[in-house]
């Protein structure tokens, strides 16, 4: 098992390990958000008190999930980062950044539009709202930093301190609601009764949970994949990584090539 | 431990011939909070409402004023090189290095605040209050930035960055500095966001220095 470990912690090892997977996980991803969606929006039942307009749970929450556990995911990957020196860990937390912003931005603009119907309001200074909005400031922090610094190392390995710091963030995003007594609405999956006695109709549930793990994988091969490219820039004097250019298109590398020698 | 108080000296010593540097956060401070009632119409009860906003945000961004330059010097002149080499571990010198910018910067504003406080309306249990959560908050704000600044030492164009990456880590302050203020203007006690802002103060001192010492070697090395 360590030893696997260890070995995927080398970059060809990881490249062709993330070739296999993220198409499977893309897969798996559209066709999981593609029934959530569509049994969410003409299979489930009209929700009595907020009409239609709740439909946008099926967007918006998985957004507002994947915004706080990427960045979670980054501070974790940090860690790694710092502690053990891995550079799998730090392409890991650069290459999340941009997607988690993403989620964050599309959290908060399903949220502003779900906002609008329920409250009467796009946006109201509330702290889960505001709350939101800082994780995407940090986030954006985090991109930034990122391009600050020209060695992609040194880089990485900042973004992976500010992550670690920017993580108290979390638990004050996520724990809001409970603490200031927000408009937000609670959390209807994770109540207090449990899965057991679950405060959402099983119709309702069924496709958001879809959506949700749909979301989740889709994060992952997108993760995947940005990783990649992020593996194959730092490591492009390396031989493996002219292999893998050769064989995806050998006539473009043949053209750049004289160019290249004769310029030495 | 010699070194410690040897780089906390340095700070004040240096600062007491530059007066101009620790004096223009507190003249910052002063201007900031005065432009506010301009701003709105003079008399305006809304203005006791907004004092605690004013006050806090006031804090937040003259603790802001200082942070570029906070690590340029010791960079240019070598004193960084120097505590890097140092065998007393660089987080407890960051720390000493955090502890005057904070006597030099944020104790004078914490020392004027309560003559912000009663020109912005505040009766004097709230401003007592208001001390007291700047008392609590303002090393954590001046601590946030030091990390920051630690951060992008080393990045040639980090002038702008610097705001992006230090205000969103200092919200949690603002909202509980601002919130305890808020709570003793209205007549409400005002304990649990103090109690927060010591819980925020003691994980900043003790954390940050160390977060900072790691971004520090990173950006240098």
């Amino acid at each position: 098992m360590w030893t696997w470990f260890h070995r995927l912690a080398s970059p060809p090892t990881f490249y062709r390990f993330a070739e296999r997977l993220a198409p499977w996980l893309l897969a798996i991803a559209v066709v999981l958000i593609g029934i959530g969606v569509w049994r969410g929006l003409f299979v489930a039942p009209t929700d009595y008190q907020q009409g239609d307009s709740f439909r946008i749970i099926y967007v918006h929450v998985p957004a507002a999930a994947l915004s706080l556990s990427i960045y979670t995911a980054m501070a974790v990957a940090g860690a790694i980062a710092l502690i053990w020196r891995m550079k799998l860990a730090e392409v890991a937390v650069v290459s999340a950044a941009p997607i988690g912003a993403t989620f964050t931005a599309l959290a908060l603009v399903t949220g502003m539009l779900w906002g609008k119907p329920t409250w009467g309001a796009y946006w109201v200074w509330d702290a889960r709202l505001t709350s939101e909005l800082v994780l995407l400031f940090l986030y954006l922090g985090v991109i930034g930093l990122q391009q600050a610094y020209s060695d992609p190392r040194t880089a990485a390995r900042a973004c992976a301190w500010l992550a670690l710091v920017g993580v108290v963030n979390v638990p004050i995003v996520h724990y809001s609601v409970t603490w200031w007594n927000s408009l937000h609405q609670g959390s209807t999956i994770l109540s207090a009764e449990g899965i057991a006695k679950p405060k959402i109709a099983g119709e309702m549930l069924g496709p958001l949970l879809m959506t949700l793990f749909g979301s989740y994988l889709f994060f992952g091969a997108i993760w995947l994949r940005r990783m990649q490219n992020e593996v194959l820039v730092r490591e492009k004097r390396a031989k493996w990584v002219r292999q893998i250019a050769l064989q995806a298109s050998p006539a473009d590398l043949l053209d750049v090539a004289p160019r290249a020698g004769s310029n030495p | 431990m010699s070194a410690v108080a040897a780089v906390f000296a340095r700070e004040l010593r240096i600062a007491l011939r530059r007066p101009a540097e620790w004096a223009q956060p507190l003249v910052f401070y002063g201007i900031v909070a005065l432009l506010f009632p301009l701003g709105i119409a003079p008399r305006d009860p809304a203005l006791t409402t907004f004092a605690p906003a004013i006050v806090w945000v006031g804090a937040l961004l003259s603790a802001l004023l200082g942070v570029e330059r906070l690590f340029r010097g010791d960079l240019d002149d070598g004193t960084l090189e120097q505590m890097l080499v140092s065998d007393t571990p660089l987080s407890f010198l960051l720390a000493a290095k955090l502890a005057a910018q904070w006597l030099l910067t944020a104790a004078p504003l914490v020392l004027a605040s309560p003559l912000l406080g009663y020109g912005l309306g505040l009766e004097t249990p709230a401003v007592q209050v208001l001390v007291l959560s700047l008392l609590l908050g303002t090393p954590t704000l001046v601590f946030t930035g030091g990390f920051a600044a630690a951060l992008t030492v080393g990045a040639p164009r980090a002038g702008l960055l610097l705001p992006i990456l230090v205000l969103p880590l200092m919200t949690p302050a603002v909202i509980f500095g601002g919130g305890a203020v808020r709570a003793a203007t209205s007549g409400l006690p005002s304990d649990a966001p103090l109690y927060f802002l010591g819980a925020l103060l003691a994980l900043s001192l003790t954390l940050l220095p160390v977060a900072a010492a790691g971004a520090l070697r990173n950006a240098i090395d």
